[in-house]
């Protein structure tokens, strides 16, 4: 269980690092710029996709853990 | 038209069904059947982090700088990753100590020390007043505006109004009855509120509904959609702005210390550190929590831009506040519930804040600044008052009272200055600066009581000099001249260049500057002092949390001589006698004793003392009370030091013991396979020998029978005499074959063989080989075919040797072959870096089980029990012997009733690998 345990914790620290160079320079240097797709500006459907993978990420896995 | 009564009325409303759902709690507390013990109200009582300040401030921050805003969100998603290691060990440090507030956490790590105490919570306190000031002000300005409704009404400045009119005043006093109310009902040893928990999660619920009504009317109601928002906004210059961050460096900057404040202010921010941490029943919600709490943020700032833009379209002139299009949007589409609504949900956000809030500072300042006072305070005779569990809450409600109402008169003086509106990341600075302290006390055994005290000095001191003082400065209560000029005119003192530094927001410049003193400070002085006996003693117990076992492990650093009489009724002060009693009791119930009489003050019991007390008022005043009664043998550092070294080398011996009992089953396991491979051996000797005799026996038996014959009956023909006579040689010959193979077998397996290695011709071998046995073939009429390769290098090998070998399978496939039909082919072919020679008959084949077993001795195929042995079983594991010599090897392939083909290959860069076999033969 312990080892599990550890499993989970790096799967989310992974996730945080993963996050913390999504959503810093200077990667978001890179969408952050004018223009729109599907009408929804570049930046912000960047971000709000990335917050909703993380979030994913995470749930998934916390929720798979069998301890 | 939404008059005064009806906005008031609702308002209290909401507020009576908070304080109906907190008793509600309460009540299930008390009868043991939490409605809080689940992680999905963990994680929304999390959500006290979204304060006004995100309900109706994210969507001005959104207004003036976009996208800018989502860092203060973004951080804590990612710091909730962490959270995993780090707000597990805290939690569990809190449990194992009886932690109450952050104040309490810093100053139990570093020796229970009250002046560290004291000072987390002077910052706490300076840091979090005008965040609470912030909350008043945006409940008291939702409401003055909805009351102007269906109009459109800046709300005049607070300090126009007369006091007894103005809401806020209202505000202030109606939320310090109700955290008076929940937050200090009873004194409780673990300081948990369950009631206020249940609430905090339900205004969470509240002021979620309330935002994604709002944004989905203003998005899918106003507009049509995102699309159509963000369209109209493109069409603005000023407006397309805001879909971008700034593409320099200063804004990157902005938004890398905005994330890395927030993940700060997660974990620090007292409310949070309370809800988290003091307030948790189960260390397993955490879990959910980490995803769940996230995508509340997620959720909670869908709408936000469309929200601000929106604003922006419908508002163009700028009459109207930013800060407030939350509210007035709906006001403008005359939506009279949807902005009842979103006033309530404003409600919610600003009354948890300062609810959770106000409860965590009362317990700090109760704890960790009034009472250290007071119990010094000779003249007030404490020492003897019976119980003073009564003034405990009193000084928490007064505490309360005092909190609010200075949040208020911060409001009133601040106004709409800029002191007040820019608060929200001036209070997260502040409480950034525990972050070294924390962090460090729990992974880090060097840090000292000294240095927290440093670093928390210098970065507080930084803090104030560059963010809060400018902010007074801005607000007009200093001169300008401060920021303008630097302090006293020297330039390299200007609080927001500190020595020169530009390029970095006030916030990035303050953040860099308090974290390099900070930091620098708390680590230098640790590293100069040296860690007296308790924080050396508490730093073990917190760096390794994880590591101690149910029972706390602190009463190991603890001597001396105590009597049950004096810690009962010392407790019994602070709690309450009857609490204390039950707890004493459950307490000997634990160790299996009948009353509190059968109790022995042993260490463990002091400890379990100082940690109850320690829940009352706190860590280092418990220390000192529980040290007044008792009498301690002080350790000296050295005993500490031996205790801490007896632990980790208990450890590393029972690490060293798990190691020698997995290298023990190792070797049993490998002992016992060795004891199978010398049964199996022995087993294989026995058959070897009772084979051979037995193949002894056959021939000597026949040889003995034909010679009696002859001996007792010398009338036999001389036909049957010279047939009985070639019977015998036969078979002596056979007995000679046999002994010589037993004996070259014997020979090979020792090692004792004689090998005479030379270049020999493998073409020349077989046709030799073939020669020899051609009279087996013609005796049998059996068909031979050779086909062999042109230009086959020479092999290095023993000449004999490989004749022998070749013997033997040239005389097997005969002996295999049906007579007139059998037909055998030999081939000689080069296959890589090996030559191969393959021996093929059309005899009745092998089966796949038996095809392992011919290669071992005295194996032949066929049921040896009935049949007559067809050799001597040794002739091919020999051969096998001796093509692995030199480097090749011996396999067979073959299905039943499709012939056999055994082959032979031997590598043709004999130089090395012979060299190879000799070196590996001695």
């Amino acid at each position: 269980m312990m080892k599990r345990s550890i499993i989970t914790g790096q799967r989310l620290a992974a996730a945080f690092l993963l996050g913390f160079v999504l959503f810093n320079y200077p990667i978001i240097s890179l969408v952050n710029k004018p223009g729109e797709v599907f009408g929804i500006p570049l930046l912000y459907l960047y971000i709000f996709g990335v917050w909703a993978l993380l979030i994913g990420l995470m749930a998934w896995a916390i929720e798979r853990r069998k301890d | 038209m939404l008059q005064g009564w009806v906005i008031a009325s609702a308002s209290f409303a909401y507020l009576g069904v908070l304080f109906a759902i907190a008793y509600y709690g309460d009540k299930r507390a008390d009868a043991g059947r939490s409605i809080i013990a689940n992680p999905t109200i963990y994680a929304l009582s999390l959500a006290v982090y979204c304060t006004t300040w995100t309900f109706y401030g994210s969507v001005g921050r959104a207004a003036s700088t976009g996208i800018g805003f989502l860092p203060i969100y973004l951080g804590p998603t990612l710091m909730a990753g962490l959270w995993w290691f780090v707000m597990l060990k805290i939690i569990r440090i809190s449990k194992a100590n009886r932690i109450t507030s952050i104040a309490d956490f810093v100053a139990s790590r570093y020796g229970k020390s009250q002046l560290l105490g004291g000072l987390v919570t002077v910052i706490a306190v300076v840091g979090i007043i005008p965040y609470i000031s912030l909350q008043l002000k945006a409940i008291s300005n939702s409401f003055t505006i909805l009351l102007h409704y269906p109009e459109i009404v800046m709300p005049a400045k607070a300090v126009a109004q007369p006091l007894l009119q103005d809401s806020a005043l209202y505000t202030a006093l109606i939320l310090a009855a109700f955290t008076i109310l929940f937050g200090t009902r009873h004194l409780d040893a673990t300081e948990r509120h369950e009631g206020m928990v249940a609430a905090i999660a339900f205004e969470s619920l509240v002021k979620l509904v309330a935002f994604l009504a709002v944004g989905v009317f203003v998005t899918f109601g106003i507009y049509n959609g995102f699309g159509d928002i963000f369209d109209r906004a493109e069409a603005v210059p000023r407006l397309k702005a805001l879909m971008t961050v700034p593409d320099t460096g200063t804004s990157y900057g902005a938004w890398w210390s905005l994330t890395f404040l927030s993940m700060l202010s997660i974990m620090f921010l007292p409310r949070q550190f309370q809800i988290s941490v003091v307030e948790n029943v189960n260390e397993r919600h955490l879990a959910r929590a980490i995803w769940l709490f996230p995508l509340y943020l997620f959720l909670i700032n869908i709408f936000v831009l469309p929200i601000a833009v929106g604003g922006l379209l419908h508002f163009p002139d700028g009459g109207v506040d930013a800060d407030t299009f939350v509210l007035t949007l709906p006001m403008a589409e005359r939506q009279e519930a949807l902005a009842l609504l979103v006033y309530i949900g404003g409600l919610s956000a600003g009354t948890g804040m300062v609810i959770v809030e106000t409860i965590a500072l009362s317990t700090m300042v109760c704890n960790d600044l009034v009472m250290p006072v007071l119990l010094r305070w000779k003249s007030l005779r404490l020492q003897e008052e019976r119980d003073l569990s009564g003034l405990l809450l009193t000084i928490r409600r007064l505490a309360i009272a005092v909190i609010l109402l200075l949040g208020y008169i911060y409001f009133r003086a601040a106004g709409d200055a800029y002191a007040l509106v820019g608060i929200g990341l001036i209070s997260f600075a502040a409480v950034a600066q525990f972050a070294p302290a924390i962090f460090g006390g729990i992974y880090w055994k060097g840090g000292t009581r000294s240095g927290a005290i440093a670093g928390l000095t210098a970065g507080f001191a930084v803090w104030a000099y560059t963010l809060l003082l400018p902010s007074f400065a801005k607000s007009g209560w200093l001169s300008l001249d401060f920021i303008k000029e630097g302090l006293f005119g020297i330039t390299l003192l200007k609080p927001q260049q500190l020595f020169g530094l530009t390029g970095l927001d006030e916030i990035s410049h303050s953040l860099f500057w308090s974290m390099l003193a900070n930091i620098g400070c708390y680590v230098a002085v640790s590293l100069r002092t040296r860690p007296d006996v308790v924080e050396t003693s508490q730093g073990t117990l917190f760096v390794d949390a994880f590591r101690q076992g149910e029972d706390a492990a602190g009463s190991r650093f603890w001597r001396g001589s105590a009597q049950v009489q004096d810690l009962l009724p010392l407790i019994g002060r602070f709690l309450g006698p009857e609490r204390a009693r039950e707890a004493f009791l459950a307490y000997a119930r634990r160790r299996g004793l009948a009353s509190i009489d059968a109790l022995e003050a042993n260490a463990d019991l002091v400890h379990y003392a100082e940690t109850l007390l320690a829940g009352a008022i706190g860590g280092a005043s418990a220390r000192v009370m529980v040290a007044s009664v008792v009498k301690e043998e002080p350790l000296g550092l050295d005993e500490v030091m031996n205790i801490l070294d007896e632990a980790s080398q208990v450890r590393a011996y029972s690490r060293q013991l798990e190691q020698k009992s997995r290298e023990l089953e190792a070797a049993t396991a490998g002992l016992r396979a060795a004891n199978e491979r010398l049964k199996e051996l022995d087993r294989m000797k026995d058959d070897f020998m009772s084979t051979v005799t037995h193949e002894l026996r056959t021939p000597l038996t026949s040889i003995r029978a034909f010679s009696e014959i002859l001996l007792e009956d010398p009338k036999t023909d001389l036909t049957d005499r010279r047939k009985f006579l070639a019977i015998i040689v036969k078979e002596t010959e056979r007995l000679t074959r046999l002994i010589n193979q037993v004996l070259d077998m014997a020979k090979i397996e020792s090692g004792n063989a004689e090998w005479h290695t030379a270049d020999v011709d493998l073409q020349e071998i077989i046709e030799e080989s073939v020669a020899a046995t051609s009279s087996l073939f013609s005796d049998k009429r059996i068909g031979l075919d050779m086909s062999m390769a042109g230009g086959i290098p020479k092999v290095r090998a023993d000449r004999d040797r490989l004749i022998q070998v070749m013997l033997n399978l040239l005389s097997n496939a005969v002996k295999f072959c049906e007579e007139d039909r059998g037909h055998v082919a030999v081939r000689l072919v080069r296959d890589g870096a090996f030559l191969r020679v393959d021996v093929e008959d059309n005899g009745p084949g092998i089966g796949e089980a038996d095809q392992q077993f011919i290669f071992e001795k005295f194996r032949q195929v066929g049921d040896t029990m009935t049949a007559k042995p067809q050799g001597t079983g040794l002739g091919l594991p020999i051969s096998r012997q001796i093509v692995e010599h030199f480097g090749g090897r011996l396999w067979v392939k073959s299905s039943l009733g499709k012939g056999a083909t055994f082959s032979f290959a031997l590598p043709l860069n004999r130089e090395e690998t012979g060299h190879q076999e000799e070196s590996k033969e001695k």
